[in-house]
């Protein structure tokens, strides 16, 4: 290691995947003894870069510099050979496992396991980091907290001097992520370099000594020591800028004549929220936090008939435990939900189906689809009761299915051969076809769509977008729309509420200029807001 | 599984149905000759005569009025519990358990069926001890779907341990209340022969085959055209889509271990009522093992394993004597009978990368079958 020579310096690298450029040309360096965050919001890049750092990934383009020595990572092996080690956002080590198992598991040593070793390794280590971790602890009997240092711990016993978090503090409470923080100040003092990827504003400026923000898989701005301590009022506010853009201008970007911005402002025009009761009434939602959840807690919220109402908010944040208890798919902790003034928080998913509440999954081939049965199957999944097409006398043709499911097929424009093929055919974006319409056929009051565009190129996204919000005006159907995509929501929805760490932050109407600043300082917990009258 | 076939045969509907039906028979009669021939290298590399073994074999199994009997009564039991494997299977429910429930089932028919038979008019005692035997062994599966249902409990395990208690309960009714005090063998009281199950026509062959069959085709309906099939089909296939759509899961799961259980045990009661008339302790089949395998390579079909659970039990029947001639275990059957379902297997692979993996366009992404694994 040599000072004079940054830890890690990354030049014009770039990563293509199949209609996403993940990468675009981006420098980046992080010193030896310092902690750099890696800003950015989904998808702008920060873990694909990290990935490629620590050999999970291969470049298509671009250089990388190891302590001033131009190396080629071509598998995680030659990393950790680098000295690189990478600790990602969901804990890898084997749950079932004790502590010290776990340790030897990734010990390169060949057959003969180094018990005593690793033991002695890690009482100097947690000693020395001042952390309290025994050998012989159950890994998966550990919080998440306390598993994470773990793997901080195994990753520097297998010799790693530059350290990369992804997003270490997702799973945190405040007080574990101050903890860590501490942590990691003191291996900062040890001159390790600290990569550290998060989408919290706060947390970065507090921690970091170099900050690298990066959108679109493009790096936009660098602040270096100097500006980090001057404590600048507005520099919260010029990384947000960075983070999310001009907001009003990218939404403009996709605005074709006739297309959906176009339809939302003639919409404007229109009496807004004219019932006095609303369709949904949520009041005081909480489903208590989980494995890997964040959980709700006393979410509150209104939405009138034909009303798109967006939920803006980083992935992780209470999304999925939000959408599963609106539709039943997950049993209330707390709070109420009613339909119509009725209330429907007891019941089952098919009842509140029945009183016209439908929901598309965020998960498309996970609980969405069967991929093995034929997709006529799939597309009447939930109808399998009085609503199915030619039921009589119990009996179920299975011709009159697909001739529905033909029907279904045509007016959703889903692009299969035939209705019987089996769904695993189908593209991402016919899928995604195939869930809207399963529920937008069933003729609804109020559809929950959970990231109903995502991983969808721009053309197929747009044709759902146009769907739902032709849904929403001419067919008067509801929509509790939560897309990580704020660009999405800012173009569909009147109100935006913002959900952080299981709470909502704030309802803001997308109509105001400022909505797009306003909502991404909610998301990263740099203000707080009422809700816009 | 469904969807594949139809997209690349060319031709008019009929047309198409033939030759489709063709193909399929030709994929289960080429690997099992295969595994004929497989059979007969290990044959020769014993010193038999394998052209001799096999005339042995089918013509105690097949090609003699008494073998072809011997071999359709056998087949009643073993199709019964296939449908039930299929039941659960197509569930995605792992039934293990049939041995426990088929012997629960035997035992509690072999126990009361002396009473009834007596109390009763022949026909409703059978049919009463018919129902009985269902009952027995769909509620011996109740158990493991409970856990399962309820508190997410492997049903693999507790039905298989569900099934060492059935097989040894089983044994201790006979040996205990139900012993027979006319016999020193322990074993229940005969019924006499005329108030067993009625042949069909002159044969040997009791109704009970009747009965598996038509219990085939019903299963084969209600799985392809009512509600429960269908929504039975989706929690097979996705267990998350069947949460996600609000399908009544619990009671789904506990309905296909009950009538899974079922069949196996009206296959009990028919074997019971329709061979032995008596059950003696110690007794088990355990036809239940080898079915695991023809059910999967039916393609959990009610129909397609009709003639393989007849193809089984011909190997079986025949089996019997053709290794006593050669002076070969009867393991040796086992061996043919692992070997044939080895073939089929590959041939099931082969076609499906002949076909699946060469015309589908393009593949979801590799995470969505892992619902299915756990």
């Amino acid at each position: 290691m040599n000072k004079a020579w940054p830890a890690v310096d990354v030049r014009g690298m770039s990563k293509v995947f199949p209609g996403v450029i993940a990468n675009d040309r981006v420098d980046f360096t992080a010193n030896w003894g310092e902690i750099h965050c890696l800003l950015g919001e989904n998808g702008a890049g920060k873990s694909t870069l990290m990935n490629i750092l620590s050999g999970m990934l291969c470049a298509d383009a671009g250089a990388i510099r190891i302590d001033g020595c131009e190396v080629i990572i071509d598998s995680p092996r030659r990393a950790r050979e680098l000295g690189i080690g990478m600790v990602h956002q969901h804990p890898s080590l084997v749950p079932a496992f004790s502590l010290e198992d776990n340790l030897l598991l990734g010990d390169p040593s060949g057959l003969r396991l180094r018990r005593r070793t690793v033991v002695e390794g890690l009482s100097a280590l947690s000693s020395r980091m001042g952390v309290s971790l025994s050998p012989a602890d159950i890994v998966g009997e550990l919080p998440l907290a306390r598993q994470q240092q773990a793997e901080i711990v195994k990753r520097l016993l297998t010799g790693t001097r530059i350290l990369i978090l992804d997003e270490p503090t997702a799973v945190l409470s405040r007080i574990e992520a101050s903890e860590l923080g501490e942590l990691l100040r003191g291996l900062r003092e040890q001159h390790l370099a600290i990569i550290f990827i998060t989408h919290k504003l706060p947390e970065a400026v507090s921690m970091a000594d170099r900050i690298t923000v990066m959108r679109s898989g493009a790096v936009v701005g660098r602040f270096g020591p100097d500006e980090l301590a001057r404590h600048d009022p507005d520099l919260k506010q010029n990384i947000v800028g960075f983070m999310f853009g001009g907001r009003a201008s990218s939404a403009e970007r996709e605005t074709k004549p006739g297309g959906p911005l176009a339809r939302r402002e003639g919409r404007r025009g229109a009496p807004q929220r004219v019932a006095a009761e609303p369709l949904l009434d949520v009041r005081g939602l909480t489903v208590y936090p989980g494995k890997q959840e964040v959980g709700v807690a006393d979410v509150s919220f209104a939405v009138s008939a034909g009303e798109l109402f967006g939920v803006a908010g980083v992935e992780g944040n209470g999304q999925r435990e939000l959408a599963e208890a609106l539709v039943g798919q997950r049993a209330l902790d707390g709070g109420q939900i009613l339909l119509r003034g009725r209330a429907v928080g007891d019941l089952g998913v098919s009842e509140r189906r029945r009183q016209g509440m439908g929901y598309v999954s965020d998960d498309r081939w996970g609980e969405g689809l069967a991929p093995s049965l034929p997709l006529s199957l799939n597309l009447f999944a939930k109808e399998l009761g009085e609503g199915l097409p030619g039921r009589r006398w119990g009996h179920v043709s299975r011709r009159e299915i697909s001739r529905a499911a033909g029907r279904v097929i045509s007016e959703f424009e889903i692009d299969v051969p035939s209705p019987d093929v089996s769904a695993s055919v189908l593209s991402g974006g016919n899928a995604q076809k195939c869930l809207l319409a399963r529920e937008l056929a069933s003729d609804p009051a109020l559809v929950v769509y959970h990231n109903p565009t995502q991983g969808l190129d721009l053309r197929t996204a747009n044709a759902i977008r146009d769907r739902i919000l032709r849904m929403a005006h001419e067919g008067g159907v509801a929509g509790v729309l939560i897309s990580p995509d704020l660009d999405e929501l800012l173009l569909l929805c009147e109100r935006i509420a913002v959900l952080a760490g299981g709470r909502l932050r704030g309802i803001v109407d997308s109509a105001l200029p400022s909505a797009g600043e306003c909502i991404a300082s909610l998301m990263v917990g740099a203000a707080s807001v009422g809700e816009a009258p | 599984m469904k969807g594949d076939a139809g997209a690349l045969s060319p031709g008019r509907p009929a047309e198409r149905v033939v030759i489709r039906a063709a193909a399929r028979a030709g994929q289960a009669v080429l690997p099992l000759a295969a595994g004929l021939a497989l059979g007969a290298a290990v044959l020769v590399a014993l010193g038999r005569n394998p052209l001799a073994f096999y005339s042995d074999l089918f013509s105690a199994g097949l090609f003699s009025q008494a073998g072809l009997e011997a071999s359709l009564t056998r087949l009643a039991p073993l199709l019964l519990i296939g449908i039930g494997y299929i039941v659960a299977f197509r569930a995605g429910l792992w039934n293990i358990g049939g041995d426990g429930q088929f012997l629960m089932a035997a035992a509690v028919v072999a126990g009361t069926a002396p009473l009834l038979v007596e109390a009763l008019p022949r026909a409703a005692a059978l049919i009463l001890l018919a129902a009985i035997g269902f009952a027995v062994g769909g509620g011996w599966a109740l158990l493991p779907a409970y856990l399962r249902a309820w508190h997410g409990m492997n049903e693999i395990i507790t039905s298989v341990m569900m099934s060492y208690v059935g097989i040894n309960l089983a044994n201790l009714l006979i040996k205990g209340p139900w012993r027979s005090a006319e016999t020193n063998v322990p074993q229940t009281q005969a019924v006499p022969l005329d108030d067993l199950l009625p042949r069909l026509g002159t044969s040997s062959i009791h109704i009970g085959l009747l009965v598996a069959l038509l219990a085939s085709l019903a299963v084969w309906y209600a799985l392809r055209n009512t509600s429960t099939g269908l929504r039975l089909s989706i929690l097979g296939a996705s267990p998350r889509l069947a949460g996600h759509a609000g399908l009544p899961v619990k009671r789904l799961i506990l309905g296909a271990f009950f009538f899974s259980g079922g069949f196996v045990g009206l296959g009990a009661s028919i074997e019971i009522l329709g061979v032995w008339g008596y059950m003696r302790a110690d007794w088990n089949p355990q036809f239940g093992l080898a079915l695991f395998g023809l059910v999967f390579l039916g393609r959990l079909s009610p129909l397609a394993v009709i003639p393989l659970a007849f193809f089984y039990a011909v190997l079986e029947i025949g089996g019997r004597d053709a290794v006593r001639k050669a002076s070969l275990d009867y393991d040796f059957i086992l061996i043919l009978i692992a070997l044939m379902l080895i073939t089929l297997a590959v041939s099931r692979y082969l076609n499906w990368r002949r076909t699946v993996a060469c015309a589908t366009p393009a593949l979801p992404p590799p995470s969505r079958d892992q619902a299915r694994t756990e």
